[in-house]
Parts: structure tokens; C-alpha cells; sequence
């Protein structure tokens, strides 16, 4: 079946052929201390009330195509939350950049 | 409130080329036919929430399509369920 000609956007990938050539992985896959990481802070910022989950989502949607593809699943992750936090003030660039550049 | 059974359309609408937004109506259904299986119930909706705006909260039905139709694969009577928001459907 041919793809839709429509705007859909980078992450809406349901029955587009390309996503369609390999076989699902259905393994469990190990998370990384990273992923717990970003799991627990994702946690931490909803119970607290900084960001939902359907604001991570949209963070996640917005990142450009070919990062989006280039990322892990936490690794867009981190990059929304960063984006929410930026925009909403709770850090700043320099903040986020040194903390970056110590790690 | 859609009853079970309700045969609705779904909008077909780009809410993507309109500026950032978050949707949770897949691509490959809008405009397309599907029946109403059931409410799941009334939840704030996702669009405003996205954006930490007040959000009214809507009815979350699964709606059934014939998958052959939509996937052009799959057998007669095979179908898809999918939670879709009462403001993305139209009782036909």
C-alpha cells in the first residue's frame, strides 16, 4: 500500500511503509542508569507539577526529523524536558551549558 | 455522549500545518469511517494540556475501523481499535 500523501508529523509513523520493513523487537530492553535518570526526573517534575507528560509529548514531537531519528527513546526524553525547562524558566542556557560542560 | 454502535467519521483535519500542536488522532485515520465500541470515559484534553493550558475534558471513546480498508493488508473482519476524543468525531 502506498503512504499517505499527507502532513502528518515526524513521530505519527503508524503504517508508513518505511517503519514497516523489519520485524518489530520485541525483546526487553535493559535500561541504562541514563534512562532511569530521566525516568526519575520525569517523575520528579510531574509530581511536583513543573511539566505533565502531555507537555514531555509535545516537547518530543517538536524535535527536528533528523534529530528525532538520531536519538534513543530517553535521549528525546532529556531533550524535551530541556526544552520545557528552557522555556519555562525553571533553568537557564548558562545553566544548562555548564552543567553540560562539568559533566 | 456517542453510543456503542454509532458509525462516526473521523474530521479531516491538519491541526499540523496550523503551528505547534500535540494530537493523538493518528494520520491514517482522519476522514475515515469507523463505528463507536465504547466510552472510556471523560478525560482533560491533550491539546490544551500539551501546552499547560486549561483543559476541558471530552470523551475518550475506542472506535473500531476495518483494518483491510485501512492498511490495504489483513483479512475480511480484522479491525483496529483506537482511543479517539469525541471532538475529532462526527456521528454519521
Amino acid at each position: 500500500m502506498d503512504d499517505l500523501e499527507v502532513p502528518r508529523a515526524q513521530h505519527d509513523m503508524g503504517g508508513v511503509s518505511k517503519f514497516m520493513c523489519d520485524p518489530v523487537d520485541t525483546d526487553t530492553h535493559a535500561l541504562t542508569d541514563f534512562d532511569r535518570r530521566v525516568d526519575a526526573l520525569r517523575q520528579l517534575l510531574g509530581a511536583k507539577q513543573v511539566m505533565s507528560v502531555d507537555e514531555l509529548r509535545r516537547g518530543i514531537e517538536a524535535i527536528p526529523e533528523a534529530t528525532y531519528h538520531q536519538l534513543s527513546y530517553y535521549q528525546r526524553w532529556i531533550r524535551s524536558i530541556a526544552d520545557n525547562l528552557l522555556v519555562r524558566g525553571v533553568i537557564s542556557a548558562d545553566e544548562l551549558r555548564a552543567a553540560l560542560e562539568a559533566a | 455522549m456517542l453510543q456503542p454502535g454509532t458509525p462516526v467519521q473521523v474530521k479531516l483535519d491538519w491541526p499540523e500545518t496550523r503551528g505547534p500542536c500535540h494530537i493523538r488522532t493518528p494520520h491514517y485515520l482522519r476522514g475515515r469511517m469507523g463505528v463507536v465500541e465504547r466510552h472510556l470515559g471523560d478525560f482533560p484534553n491533550p491539546e490544551d494540556l500539551a501546552f499547560a493550558r486549561p483543559a476541558a475534558r471530552l470523551p475518550l471513546y475506542h472506535v473500531r475501523f476495518d483494518q483491510p480498508a485501512l492498511w490495504g493488508e489483513g483479512y475480511a473482519g480484522d479491525a483496529i481499535v483506537v482511543e479517539l476524543y469525541e471532538s475529532w468525531l462526527e456521528a454519521r
